[in-house]
């Protein structure tokens, strides 16, 4: 064990500091739940691309450094560290990328990462379906294969689909074999959003804007080498960018040992009345514990696979852990805001309110998104702990 | 940055791991607890033969000469197995105490009979009110404000307190410090002591980790076969997420405890920052463990019967020995609300 930094990863950390220092916008974007904002978002990764810090992780032939998942964890602290801004084409660079690279042909790689990595493309899911939420092989939207078999007829409805109102493309899961039952028969299917016979509506979240959506899919028609891995293979496809969403790479701890530390901030900043009530200080403490926590066992999991090993239950484990986590530090911060905790910045009497009650919201959605906990739970019990399915 | 156990420490655990599922069985702690001292010299012959008294004693003085690293995952088996022999304290608290105090006559007197299983040494912290297994020890190091002293076991009056746990034998020990038993004072006695302390808090941190496991492992087999309404209870939603609640916590456990290992072995300047993490999680996971688990097993984990209540009663004693979650939340607290505190992504590796 040496919890060291080597001289290489300080001086990847010096680099990717002063690049941030200079090009990070002085001004916050707006949100990328509005069109501007989404432009503005994808401007970024477009400039974040030309200074090859788009997707460190990815091979230097596509555009990123071959970064090791511990730079890659650097980065992120960096990244957090300096309130850059979100990333708008998450699902693309940290998710699809990633299968793409495991499952994906040589030309399908070519075609799609460097789009996805400059921002031209921004992805989005769709995988959800009205009748298919947390059971996810209920998936009822079809793929029939024309009788030319040179494409795909994509017929069906998803929805809770994020960022799909400005999205350019979206990858998720259709059902090619009628007779299926489940997780068989599903293949994973990539589509461009500008086809003829997509309506996409859009879903105003609980901050009102439309940062979700419903995909209708119409009679459209996709080139069969748009499929991702084989035809019926969708579910494997599938857990593996399961595993990317819940695992490492979407939630960095940089994200929440940053929200701990302005919750400290925030709690000294009014620790006079916060006191108050003293189970503030014990969860603002918690928090810090917790941040720290999952920082400790992310860089684990990373050395973990650095030397081979291979990412299991353990995503689950780690999409709770932060979930809840996130959870508990904006309700933290709320019980200290006190009588302003509940006005947007912009009410005119919310001076000192931050960005916090944005983040208390979202912060509702991290237990449900990406699998609720309750599915993780029994992730958990029936496949770390070995507990009887039925 | 390599946050990984070597293959050799990995392999070392399973040997021990092994060794404590054939000869400390759940049979083997309920037959100690009707002996008289509630101790056993044949295992503790057998964790001599195995290395693992002398195991952190130098080699110079025929140990092993291994750290708290090597040791942090026997620890979590010891705890796992819910070994009643005060290995644990001996190799990561009593030892290095001694060892720490640099004190040639008292290392060439005692260092070699604990390796060669001849001799026990104890620790007594001024935070723990009582000394545990005092009984047995040939030698006490006992703090005395910022003194430690040494004494022999005839320099001692011993009165027997029963815990809760029929396992731990905790004794209120009367003593009178003298210039002849002092063996340090002032801030290198101070120095001992905190590091005494941060070592038995770090010993009941990883214990607590494999008595968590073992919980887990018991209420999983248990509600595999306990039927109701025609299955296993185990099928249940609500079963199963008591247990997944604490294997969760646990993987969030595991990492302080090694990091808080790893801290001191190298005298990180954030070592009671990082032990306190440890014992504060360890603990709060155990704790969680005894209560989910006494629930799964219905009226049957309020019996005494069930092997349950061995984790189970241990997990609640070292909730509060070696500080309590008071004593180290303030510890968090004095590091966390300090002005110019380290905080935020980035500075969780400071060296």
């Amino acid at each position: 064990m040496d919890l060291a930094y080597t001289e290489e990863h300080k001086a990847f950390r010096e680099e990717i500091r002063s690049w941030l220092a200079d090009n990070v916008p002085s001004e916050p974007l707006k949100t990328f739940d509005t069109e501007e904002g989404f432009q503005q978002h994808r401007e970024w990764e477009a400039k974040m691309y030309e200074g090859r810090w788009g997707m460190i992780t990815w091979p230097e032939a596509m555009g990123g450094r071959g970064a090791d998942l511990i730079q890659w964890l650097i980065f992120e602290e960096e990244y957090y560290g300096a309130r850059a801004p979100l990333r708008v084409n998450q699902n693309g660079i940290f998710l699809l990328g990633p299968t793409l690279m495991e499952y994906g042909t040589e030309e399908q790689r070519q075609r799609f990462l460097t789009g996805m990595a400059t921002g031209k493309d921004v992805w989005c899911q769709a995988w959800s379906e009205p009748n298919a939420g947390s059971d996810m092989a209920a998936i009822r939207a079809k793929a029939e294969l024309t009788s030319d078999g040179k494409h795909y007829v994509l017929n069906g409805q998803k929805t809770w689909s994020t960022r799909a109102v400005w999205a350019d493309w979206c990858f998720g899961m259709f059902r090619t074999d009628p007779e299926s039952k489940r997780h068989h028969g599903l293949t994973f299917v990539l589509a461009p959003m500008d086809l003829e016979g997509i309506t996409v509506r859009p879903i105003p979240q609980l901050d009102g804007l439309p940062g979700f959506a419903e995909i209708f899919f119409d009679n459209v028609k996709v080139p069969v080498d748009c499929r991702l891995g084989g035809e019926g293979e969708g579910w494997k496809v599938a857990m593996a960018t399961a595993g990317f969403e819940r695992g490492l790479m979407l939630r960095s701890p940089a994200r929440f040992q940053e929200t701990a530390r302005r919750l400290v901030e925030l709690y000294k900043e009014n620790q006079q009345s916060a006191d108050r009530d003293p189970s503030v200080r014990d969860a603002v403490l918690r928090a810090y514990l917790d941040a720290e926590a999952y920082t400790l066992t992310t860089y684990q999991t990373a050395c973990r696979l650095i030397k081979g090993g291979k990412i299991g239950a353990e995503a689950s484990t780690n999409k709770i852990f932060w979930s809840e986590l996130d959870q508990q530090m904006h309700a933290t911060a709320m019980s200290i805001l006190g009588a302003r905790a509940e006005l947007w910045p912009h009410a005119p009497d919310a001076q000192g309110v931050g960005t916090w009650l944005d983040g208390f919201l979202f912060s509702q959605s991290g237990p449900i998104y990406a699998g609720t906990n309750e599915i993780q739970r029994n992730i958990i019990a029936e496949r770390m702990l070995g507990m009887p399915r039925k | 940055m390599d946050f990984t156990f070597t293959e050799d420490q990995l392999l070392f655990q399973e040997s021990v791991s092994d060794f404590l599922k054939n000869e400390v069985t759940p049979e083997k702690i309920r037959e100690l607890w009707e002996t008289d001292t509630g101790r056993s010299d044949e295992l503790w012959a057998q964790l001599v033969e195995l290395g693992l008294a002398g195991m952190t004693v130098p080699e110079e003085f025929g140990g092993l000469g291994m750290n708290e690293l090597d040791f942090v995952l026997l620890a979590q088996e010891a705890g796992h197995a819910a070994l009643p022999e005060p290995l644990v304290h001996i190799a990561l608290v009593a030892v290095p105490t001694l060892t720490a105090l640099n004190n040639e006559a008292l290392s060439n007197e005692w260092l070699p009979k604990i390796a060669e299983g001849s001799a026990k040494v104890v620790v007594g912290l001024e935070q723990n009110v009582f000394v545990e297994d005092a009984h047995i020890a040939d030698l006490l190091l006992l703090q005395n404000g910022d003194e430690i002293h040494a004494l022999g076991k005839d320099q001692v009056e011993l009165i027997y307190n029963e815990s809760v746990d029929p396992s731990r034998k905790l004794y209120k020990v009367n003593w009178t410090p003298s210039a002849d038993t002092c063996v340090a004072s002032g801030a290198e006695g101070k120095a001992i002591i905190d590091a005494a302390l941060n070592r038995g808090a770090l010993a009941v941190a990883a214990q607590a980790l494999g008595l968590a496991q073992r919980m887990i492992e018991i209420s999983v087999q248990y509600t595999s076969e306990r039927q109701q309404f025609g299955v296993a209870i185990g099928t249940f939603q609500a079963v199963k997420h008591h247990m997944a609640n604490i294997a969760y916590k646990l993987e969030y456990a595991k990492t302080p405890v090694a990091r808080a290992a790893y801290a001191l072995v190298n005298n990180l300047s954030t070592v009671d920052l990082n032990v306190s993490h440890a014992k504060f999680a360890a603990c709060e996971v155990s704790d969680l463990a005894a209560k989910n688990c006494v629930q799964v097993h219905g009226a049957m984990g309020y019996t005494w019967e069930v092997d349950l209540q061995i984790f189970m009663k241990k997990a609640w004693a070292f909730n509060n020995t070696w500080g309590d979650a008071a004593f180290h939340k303030n510890r968090v607290a004095d590091f966390v609300l300090a002005d110019n505190a380290l905080l935020g992504a980035g500075n969780t590796f400071l060296s």
